[in-house]
């Protein structure tokens, strides 16, 4: 059970690694970007909204602040391709290349570290409130900022946004560090959420979530574990912006504070099923190529018919009302539903074909309980 | 001190239309615990309902309210009793989603049926101004603050003066309980939906007179909107309004004062440092355990 379970992992990791170099398609890499951004995001908004049970609407803040972050700092700082003149293309100008393309990568931790800053005082502030009126807290801090980004046009040039670096990688080799930007990072937002699941600081934020004066009355220290969460997830969705932001090569506000951002990672998180592993990033293999395709899905229709906003209208009844369609026919999430299936399968199995087996049948339902316990059942506490 | 005193007034006039909307939003979370996110995108086709009625049966405004509200009415019962009323568990944050989605095939729908370019609704009376004292105040705000004086006064006689009434705010204190001594939460519940989604029928209109929009617009109007139940405490009527007439009496003055693109940023700091010493809001009530 133990090794098939690390087998399929081992597997879908290096079919991660591996998909860029069979799939040289840009538009398709592209998809797999984006998919692999929600999912960190996803897996990281999850770190808190999840285990602590409050549903955070403006972690696009974070998102936004690292991507005017690295903007900034590459600007200010002539980091990346400005840096150089005109290429004579001999080694040493194909080194300093090199460099130069990959600097803004290293700064991407700097900017997770400053969104992370930013969450700081904003998580201080907005978790003095719970339930609904945290959420709308978190609406009103990201409204904020999105005017902030158009208002200070000293720092964010306004709507005029900002133009990062432009990478010198051509054709196939172009998306690549992307990809795996993306992909390293989501693999440490995976990590942490790992290891907050199965410490006892993540209990405490477990409990919050169950009945947080009881849990406070038990001896966890709320306050400071609910920032601590709050803070780590910022500094994932920072980096995540950070990296976004050197991919498409320019930032806007509208764009890089996006309401849609803030809805799309909380759905991803509800579909998969919250304060679940690998939920979140279920919830975005499934969500973001199908936004994608339905963004791309109109212009196939009709190649040469209907106006641009009549193809934005078609794109969002269909998403809405697909959204809508899960939402009611899976209420639980995908993996809640999925666990709880497969468990009443199990469940079924054991009890018709191991009943004289009774060696085996004292042995069987302990695993299916622990998985339970694991992923299906504390989503109904 | 004339334009601080004309900011005030037009903020007041103004904030009343805003009161209309997000009472209905706060009824909505009273009662039922959800938070409507579609109410922006339902103001939204309100206005363009009205907009609708204008350019092809040529029927005035106001008049238009006493189709365009009964339709809005049904819609909400409806929307309530697809897509509100299936969620058993963890409404709350199911709903939020639910609403999200409704809102964006609204603004879907409303791209397809009317393109997404600009448009304003127009009447003799949005172009002409009384003259009061020193400046000149737009009709358009006049009519559309006796319309919410109107409707929110009728709002508080069906709340406090009927049986219905008497329903509502039982099972805005304690759901159970009133579900207990036989109140049917669910009819009040649907019911409630349809009067806050009529409500935004002539929000609305009112809004699609003072300002340009396009199906868009919906994002700024539900923050302002959030914001506003938040301020006063949600679930509070009293707080609703209070919450409006603040947040466009701030605005006006502030881009008096200073400019108008720190108008609505001075609000939510304002908000914010509200939450820092009082989180329920101003007339909210301490959230207790919910077992």
């Amino acid at each position: 059970m133990k090794i098939a379970k690390i087998v399929v992992l081992l597997a879908l990791l290096s079919a991660a690694i591996l998909f860029p170099i069979f799939s040289s398609d840009l538009a398709l890499t592209s998809i797999a970007i984006f998919t692999l951004m929600f999912a960190a995001a996803a897996t990281a908004w999850n770190i808190f909204a999840g285990y602590t049970g409050y549903i955070a609407l403006g972690h696009a803040v974070f998102f936004g602040s690292g991507a005017y972050a690295l903007g900034i700092m590459c600007q200010r700082w002539h980091i990346g391709h400005q840096l150089l003149g005109t290429g004579k293309g001999d080694l040493s100008i194909l080194l300093l290349h090199f460099s130069a393309d990959y600097a803004p990568f290293a700064l991407v931790p700097l900017a997770g570290l400053i969104a992370a800053l930013i969450a700081v005082p904003l998580g201080w502030v907005a978790l003095r409130t719970r339930r609904h009126t945290f959420i709308v807290v978190t609406i009103a801090i990201f409204f904020v900022f999105q005017l902030l980004a158009f208002n200070l046009r000293g720092l964010t040039r306004g709507s005029a946004g900002l133009e990062l670096p432009l990478p010198s990688w051509v054709y196939p080799f172009y998306n690549f560090p992307f990809y795996y930007a993306m992909l390293v990072i989501l693999l440490l937002a995976l990590a942490v959420s790992w290891w907050v699941r199965h410490s006892k600081y993540g209990l405490g934020l477990l409990a919050i979530r169950d009945d947080e004066d009881r849990a406070l009355g038990l001896g966890v220290k709320t306050g400071p574990s609910k920032l601590g969460a709050f803070v780590t997830s910022a500094f994932f969705v920072g980096m995540l912006g950070a990296v976004w932001a050197y991919f498409l090569g320019s930032v806007f506000p509208q764009s890089a504070f996006d309401p849609l951002f803030d809805i799309a990672i909380a759905l991803m998180g509800f579909l998969g099923g919250m304060g679940t592993l690998a939920g979140p990033i279920i919830g975005a293999l499934l969500l973001e190529p199908t936004k994608q395709y339905f963004q791309f899905l109109p212009a196939l229709l009709f190649p040469n018919g209907g106006k641009g906003g009549d193809a934005g209208g078609f794109y969002l009844v269909a998403y809405g009302g697909l959204f809508l369609a899960i939402m009611l026919l899976l209420p639980e999430g995908v993996v809640p539903t999925l666990s709880k299936w497969w468990s009443q399968w199990r469940a079924s199995r054991t009890n018709t074909e191991s009943a004289p087996d009774d060696t085996d049948a004292s042995n069987q339902p302990a695993p299916v309980a622990m998985e339970q316990a694991g992923t299906g059942e504390e989503v109904n506490l | 001190m004339t334009i601080y005193i004309e900011a005030i007034v037009i903020g007041i006039l103004t904030g009343s239309v805003y009161a209309l909307m997000s009472a209905g939003l706060t009824l909505i979370f009273g009662v039922m615990e959800i938070i409507n996110i579609a109410q922006g995108a339902l103001v939204v086709l309100g206005a363009y309902l009205s907009y609708a009625l204008v350019q092809h049966f040529h029927i005035d405004l106001f008049l238009g309210l006493l189709l365009t509200m009964p339709a809005m009415f049904v819609l909400g019962v409806l929307l309530e009793w697809f897509f509100i009323r299936p969620l058993k568990r963890d409404r709350t944050m199911f709903s939020l989603l639910v609403t999200y989605a409704i809102a964006l095939i609204i603004e879907g729908a409303l791209i397809l049926a009317f393109s997404s370019t600009n448009i304003k609704l127009n009447a003799w009376y949005v172009n002409t101004s009384l003259p009061v004292g020193d400046f000149y105040l737009p009709y358009i705000y006049l009519f559309s603050f006796g319309l919410s004086v109107i409707l929110l006064t009728g709002l508080y006689v069906l709340m406090y003066h009927t049986k219905f009434g008497t329903s509502l705010r039982a099972s805005m204190q304690n759901r159970t309980a009133a579900e207990l001594i036989g109140i049917n939460v669910e009819r009040v519940s649907a019911i409630t939906f349809g009067i806050g989604v009529a409500l935004t029928a002539a929000g609305g209109m009112a809004f699609g007179t003072t300002m340009a929009f396009n199906p868009g617009s919906s994002y700024d109007l539900i923050s302002r909107l959030l914001v506003i139940i938040v301020l006063g405490g949600m679930g509070s009527l009293r707080g609703a309004l209070i919450g409006s007439l603040a947040l466009l009496v701030v605005q006006d003055v502030t881009s008096v004062a200073w400019s108008p693109i720190w108008a609505s940023t001075v609000f939510y700091i304002l908000l914010v440092l509200l939450l820092v010493f009082r989180p329920q809001g101003i007339f909210g009530q301490l959230e207790g355990r919910k077992q």
